[in-house]
């Protein structure tokens, strides 16, 4: 199993995917984990690759072969189009960042679902953002997200909540756990 | 990854996933490491901040640079300490001096050297292929090709260096530094007592010993090479004949996944290279491929065998490798390359309120020729700033002024160089040194933020912290160019940029060298000197001009004619004092 996780700097990605990768572990399977920091700032693009299966060689997915690709950036989404296949899943969270050069006024935004419905038809928009910020927790988007992907993986609810305590800090543990169990009831059937 | 296990759980916890560097620092604790130093990089950093946070049996500390924390290691390791100098792929080039006369000299506590390489330049300035280090100090090197040889290898790389009186470096490369996988955690090795000993005809490299010595490093390179013949990480994995690959480290997984059922022999020590295991798996093969990334290092090695086999010409020299490049290559097809989307980019740049954009103005305002170093200033390089000219290595740009003003002579041309706090302690002090005993004329420009700011954050010797936040001495910047014999020395407050346009005038006026210490902290400092709050366009006043946007500062925006001020603004002011119609301000 393949997940691709992209968004940009500061959404919380490497954590989503760090707590991905040892509810897998826990569950029993073989995991890695692939992405690159260093010149990561706010702002960024941020692309974190989990693979997970009895037994992992490469930690880079190859092309064509993503199973999930997770976006917490809409305009990221369509970065990685290389990695995906018929009948890939997109969940893309309805969030915007404008990159400097449409700041700037010199690009327009791209719509780009059209661009990934021609890859695929698995392509589903959720309001993560717009939950985590109704539940007063912003910085909570990516434990919202992880929620809605939980509901595709085989670990059970509890596996990723117990899991999620030990990977927290108390402070903010139950609203994460809270923003978990409601990102799990975003429709991506 | 830092975890919040309930107390008394985490011990328990025997299987963890870890990135290649946490492994590399777990290895080294389980190992009984005593002493571990480093100078910053990417993508090394991470080893010596997990030992520092995790692993406090080990003293650990970041020196000012490479070459330091080499020797330093060495010094523990002559005291019967096992002893560990960590350093990305550029830093073995600083670190090349002791390096090269190390394995002259008698071994006592195992020293280990970690070179983490960047294949694909994600954070470097070149590309270069550590493992000709390897050869070049004829000592054993390890490559490691998941989190779990991280640690294992690590641990082995102090056994060899014990056992056969050899330094041994241990190369990684980006993707297996910062990639994760699952680790089984071991229990910690006892550490060895050190003592004080003296052995000067193995420690003191005079002519007469080093001659005596070299034989020995011949012979140990000999001895090695039948350990890498019987070494447990050096394997062979038969199965479908038809291919064979000789692979290492992260290569040999891409090629795992292209070809599962090809048979691999698996190099965990590739220097000495196992010249018996490598004929013998050939005989075996009906074609035979060298999967490795950058140069063709165990290939030429293969073909002085007077075994043919592919590779390079089919394999890209530059860049890292993926499983798909190299099915591509192995099966004849056209190597891919995805072309990147044609989408709006996300450029990295320097922050909001950065301290070093207002004096990097400042000096292209002067219109001098800026040479440059590396550090968060270098990215000053792009537009609008357009303020870097040179930038080659770390402490290269005092030099390249330096060189420049002596043979363009006295007042024919405005020579500056920049160069951060943590380069100029690395390698910026004897630059200045020299262009103040050769008076040399250009205005050196120490933009001093009080960190290391492109690495993360890491304290230097400027900073007055260790890595584990200890107080210590702070070093006096201003003195220290004093001592060095420049006469010129100014220190500015750089958010104040017309007056640091005016410092760097009468700076390039001075016939000499002069400095200019630009001090203000990083702003992702908790000691940053911004209000954190942004500032806002009147827009009745603002007129369009777009002297503010010249900063490029990603808190400004220009749309509908005038300038807008967004959120990621922390209110530093410098586009304030620039705007000659006064529109900016804190209540508008
Ligand atoms: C020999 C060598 N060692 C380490 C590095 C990695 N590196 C690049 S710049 C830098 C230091 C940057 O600090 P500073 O000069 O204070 O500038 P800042 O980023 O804080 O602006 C480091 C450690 C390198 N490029 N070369």
């Amino acid at each position: 199993m393949n997940v691709l996780m992209t968004g940009v700097g500061g959404q919380g990605i490497i954590l989503a995917s760090d707590v991905l990768s040892e509810v897998m572990m826990r569950h029993g399977c073989d995991v890695k984990k692939s992405e690159i920091h260093g010149m990561a700032q706010r702002g960024g693009s941020v692309m974190s690759h989990v693979r997970f299966s009895d037994h992992v060689f490469s930690p880079l997915i190859p092309y064509g072969s993503c199973d999930i690709l997770l976006s917490f950036e809409e305009l990221e989404t369509a970065r990685y189009m290389p990695y995906l296949n018929g009948s890939t899943r997109i969940i893309i969270n309805r969030f915007r960042l404008s990159p400097p050069t449409v700041i700037a006024g010199k690009e327009t935004y791209p719509d780009i679902t059209p661009l990934l419905r021609e890859k695929t038809n698995n392509v589903h928009l959720v309001d993560g953002s717009a939950l985590a910020m109704e539940l007063g927790n912003p910085r909570g988007v990516n434990v919202v997200l992880l929620g809605t992907l939980s509901t595709l993986l085989e670990p059970a609810e509890t596996l990723w909540i117990e899991t999620i305590s030990d990977m927290l800090p108390a402070k903010i543990r139950a609203a994460n756990i809270e923003g978990f169990k409601r990102g799990a009831q975003l429709n991506v059937q | 990854m830092v975890f919040f296990y309930p107390k008394g759980r985490r011990e328990k916890a025997m299987k963890k996933i870890l990135s290649g560097n946490e492994a590399i620092a777990r290895g080294a604790y389980e190992a009984g490491v005593s002493f571990a130093a480093a100078y910053p990089g990417t993508p090394s950093t991470e080893i010596l901040e997990t030992i520092s946070r995790e692993y406090q049996a080990i003293h650990s500390e970041w020196t000012p640079n490479e070459k330091v924390a080499l020797e330093v290691a060495v010094g523990a390791s002559y005291a019967g300490a096992r002893a560990l100098a960590i350093m990305k792929h550029v830093g073995v080039n600083v670190a090349a001096d002791p390096l090269m006369t190390l394995p002259y000299t008698l071994v006592r506590g195992g020293i280990v050297l970690i070179s983490a390489d960047d294949p694909e330049l994600f954070s470097s300035q070149n590309e270069q292929d550590n493992r000709h280090y390897a050869r070049f100090a004829k000592i054993a090197m390890l490559e490691p090709s998941s989190s779990q040889e991280a640690k294992d290898f690590t641990k082995e790389a102090f056994r060899v260096s014990e056992e056969y009186g050899t330094p041994v470096m241990v190369r990684t490369t980006t993707r297996i530094s910062h990639s994760m996988g699952i680790v089984e955690l071991g229990e910690a090795e006892e550490r060895k007592d050190p003592s004080l000993e003296r052995h000067p005809a193995e420690w003191v490299m005079l002519p007469a010993n080093a001659r005596r010595r070299h034989p020995v490093i011949e012979d140990r390179v000999v001895a090695l090479k039948k350990l890498a013949n019987t070494i447990p990480m050096n394997r062979v994995e038969m199965s479908e004949r038809g291919l064979g690959i000789i692979s290492s480290g992260v290569a040999y997984q891409y090629a795992k996944e292209a070809f599962p059922k090809a048979s691999f022999l698996k190099l965990g020590m590739p220097y000495p290279f196992p010249d018996e295991m490598v004929r013998e798996f050939a005989s075996q093969v009906k074609e035979l491929w060298v999967v490795e990334e950058l140069d063709p290092f165990m290939e030429e090695m293969v073909k002085a065998l007077g075994i043919s086999c592919h590779g390079k010409d089919r394999i890209p020299m530059c860049g890292e490798l993926n499983p798909d490049i190299i099915r591509a290559a192995i099966s004849g097809e056209p190597v891919l390359k995805p072309v990147p989307a044609a989408l709006p980019g996300r450029p990295p740049s320097m922050c909001p309120g950065c301290p070093h954009r207002s004096m990097l103005y400042a000096l292209r305002r002067n219109k001098c020729f800026i040479a440059g170093d590396i550090g968060c200033y270098t990215l000053g390089f792009l537009p609008p700033l357009d303020a870097i000219d040179t930038c080659l290595c770390m402490g290269a740009g005092i030099n390249h002024a330096h060189g420049m003003s002596k043979v363009f002579g006295p007042g024919r041309e405005k020579l500056a160089a920049v160069i951060g706090d943590s380069t100029f302690y690395h390698s910026g002090i004897t630059g200045l040194l020299n262009l103040a005993y050769n008076r040399g004329a250009a205005v050196i420009v120490i933009l001093d933020n009080r960190t290391t700011a492109m690495t993360g954050s890491q304290n230097h010797p400027g900073t007055g912290v260790t890595i584990g936040g200890d107080k210590t001495t702070s070093l006096d910047l201003e003195g220290l160019v004093k001592a060095l014999g420049i006469e010129w020395v100014r220190t500015i407050n750089p958010y104040g940029v017309k007056n640091a346009r005016a410092v760097v005038k009468e700076a390039l006026e001075y016939d000499g060298p002069a400095v200019i210490i630009s001090k203000a902290p990083c702003v992702l400092l908790k000691t940053r000197a911004v209000p954190g709050t942004p500032l806002a366009v009147d827009h009745d006043k603002c007129t369009g001009c777009k002297v503010c946007i010249s900063i490029g500062c990603p808190a400004l925006e220009f749309k509908d004619e005038k300038a807008h001020i967004n959120d990621v603004c922390v209110g530093c002011s410098v586009c304030a004092e620039l705007c000659p119609a006064g529109a900016i301000g804190g209540d508008v």
